[in-house]
């Protein structure tokens, strides 16, 4: 089964509006939605779920202006992401880096780079080895939230750690 | 920098152009019919554009377009005013027959544009001349282009390309185009394709599709292609495009690294650009002929968008490695670097003068963006506007405007385009069919 099949099966499993994220947000990978996978049930209640990781677990982590530092409180939900990642060992994962849209267009990139860098690091410092984890960053052109005040700036300062399957290789 | 004019002091506008002159510490002559850009303040100098004769029916449509054209291009500078044709008193209707002065002398027209147009075995002929009017004479030689039809708003660019050179000193701006991001759709679903046009908006034509991501386009030293960063391989890549052909690809694939801000240098033979590895990004320089890289910096800090200057031995770049983002200079071959930008804020994008006096940035300070100037030490900063979000200059082929591009707040922002001349007037907005960001100004066509 390639890639992107089973990118499909998990979006249509998780039928969230993450579901692009799964799909790296790149709309050269758009896929068939209605395809003939074998759709794995499972809900936020099954631990071993994508769903369960995105909603129970938290895939992002949020950052301050210009930062690439984890806070208190990223540093948790990041050594939680660990803890599924080594339980679920069948996932691989890309970790987005974004930024808001106070910054240049270039610096953004760089920065988001730095961001998805730092979390990448930390979930390999817990064990989790650097192969199953890669980066991109999107810098300030995907930001989830659209409105020009800090509220929605610091939910867009962000790293969103996307699931995929790894059994493929 | 401002602007000012030498003006002729025989007309009914004589005491408010006087007074406008003295005020900005310009000195009012006599002399040849001229605008001189440097100090002051501008009072825009009158022309007079009649539509260009024709010898044919088929030819007629062709003189009044390319006419209203020039007249735009002239307008659009700031430096001139044009005088409605309804005013004019005496017509022409014959290219090669004198001029009647004192006709257009009445009107207080400085500038007096004619032009014949043909068409000639399927090509269109385009004559002109242009008059000083208080002289009495014409200024510099008629000249004449010829080409297809399709190309005439080329020729009507090449005639006030001229106009504005015999008139400033300067090189003209106007036989250009922009690439840029043509950008629809919401903030958080936006659609970018690269577009190319003429400098003024006309002839919209689309590189790409909205399929993937893309950013920052820049033309080549002789305008024939575009590097671009796309993420239509996933991870930000740097690809290259024939503007005639519309063929691109991929010139650096790293697996694991991202590749983005190019720029060519000034031969068209190198590339300079950032590679991000483990999450550090740093600037490389790419030899076209060869694929060979070079890496230029190396520290733990975000070095990105370099520009070369336009002799090619040095590069301007912007580096967080002080703590926030400011201008630095190297050599075009790496090595210590120079920090140039020292005033508050953060400064990024900078990108050389074609003129290579001045670099041009994008300014953050206090919440408010700004695009500015400075000089290639760093000295003598002049902020050129200020808005909720301005970024990304680029300069006209003259280097005495600056294309941007402004987004507007909140939820139902949208992004244009702007330019403004260097001493920060005549800000004014550029056509596009949807939103517009990163624009890039090519040379000037051959």
């Amino acid at each position: 089964m390639t890639y992107l099949s089973k990118a499909a099966m998990l979006c249509a499993m998780l039928a969230l509006g993450a579901c692009s994220n799964a799909l790296g947000q790149d709309d050269t990978n758009a896929v068939d939605l209605n395809g003939t996978g074998n759709f794995v049930a499972g809900s936020p209640g099954d631990p071993t779920s994508p769903a369960h990781f995105q909603q129970v677990v938290g895939d992002r982590v949020f950052f301050a202006v210009d930062q690439s530092t984890l806070s208190a409180e990223a540093q948790t939900i990041l050594a939680a992401q660990a803890t599924w990642l080594l339980t679920n060992s069948d996932f691989i994962a890309t970790i987005e880096g974004h930024a808001d849209e106070q910054g240049t267009r270039e610096y953004n990139i760089a920065l988001g780079a730095r961001r998805a860098t730092a979390v990448r690091e930390f979930l390999v410092s817990r064990g989790i080895p650097g192969s199953r984890l890669s980066i991109i960053s999107y810098g300030k052109e995907r930001p989830v939230e659209i409105c020009s005040d800090e509220a929605c700036y610091a939910k867009n300062r962000r790293s969103v750690t996307v699931l995929a399957s790894g059994l493929t290789g | 920098m401002t602007l000012f004019v030498r003006m002729f002091l025989v007309s009914l506008a004589v005491p408010l152009l006087l007074a406008a002159a003295t005020s900005s510490g310009a000195q009012a002559q006599s002399g040849p019919l001229r605008i001189e850009i440097t100090e002051g303040v501008i009072e825009p100098l009158p022309f007079a554009t009649p539509d260009f004769v024709a010898d044919s029916a088929q030819a007629a449509q062709f003189g009044r377009d390319i006419a209203r054209v020039i007249a735009a291009n002239l307008t659009g500078t700031g430096l001139f005013r044009e005088i409605a044709p309804s005013a004019f008193i005496s017509q022409i209707s014959d290219f090669s027959a004198p001029v009647q002065y004192a006709d257009w002398k009445a009107i207080n027209a400085q500038a007096l544009i004619t032009g014949g147009v043909s068409l000639q075995g399927g090509q269109l002929v385009v004559q002109f001349r242009l008059y000083d009017v208080f002289s009495n004479a014409e200024l510099g030689s008629g000249l004449q282009f010829a080409g297809p039809p399709e190309g005439w708003r080329r020729m009507a660019h090449k005639v006030a390309d001229a106009v504005y050179s015999r008139i400033t000193g300067e090189s003209g701006y106007f036989d250009s185009r922009v690439v840029f991001v043509s950008e629809s759709g919401p903030k958080n679903d936006r659609r970018k394709r690269l577009a190319i046009m003429d400098y003024d908006g006309a002839n919209v034509q689309y590189l790409t599709d909205a399929s993937s991501i893309v950013l920052a386009p820049r033309f080549s030293p002789t305008g024939d292609r575009v590097l671009y960063t796309s993420y239509e391989g996933g991870a930000p890549r740097i690809y290259v495009l024939d503007v005639g052909s519309v063929q691109r690809r991929v010139l650096e694939q790293q697996d694991g690294a991202m590749s983005f801000a190019p720029r060519f240098g000034p031969d068209g033979t190198t590339v300079v650009y950032s590679l991000t590895q483990g999450g550090n990004t740093d600037i490389f320089k790419l030899d076209l002929a060869n694929g060979q890289t070079q890496r230029l910096t190396s520290a733990p800090s975000i070095e990105t968008a370099p520009s070369f200057s336009p002799d090619g031995s040095r590069i301007v770049f912007e580096s967080d490695r002080s703590g926030t983002q400011q201008l630095y200079v190297m050599p075009a071959n790496g090595g210590e670097a120079q920090r140039i930008s020292f005033g508050q804020g953060r400064y990024g994008t900078p990108v050389w003068s074609p003129r290579g006096d001045l670099i041009a940035f994008t300014k953050q300070n206090r919440g408010r963006f700004h695009i500015g100037v400075m000089r290639t030490d760093g000295s003598e900063e002049r902020l050129l506007t200020a808005s909720f979000l301005d970024e990304g200059p680029t300069w006209a082929p003259n280097g005495r405007v600056i294309m941007f591009a402004r987004e507007t707040r909140g939820a139902q922002g949208s992004v244009s385009l702007y330019s403004v001349d260097i001493t920060g007037r005549n800000l004014r907005p550029v056509p596009t069919p949807e939103g517009a960001s990163d624009p890039a100004w090519s040379p000037l066509q051959n």
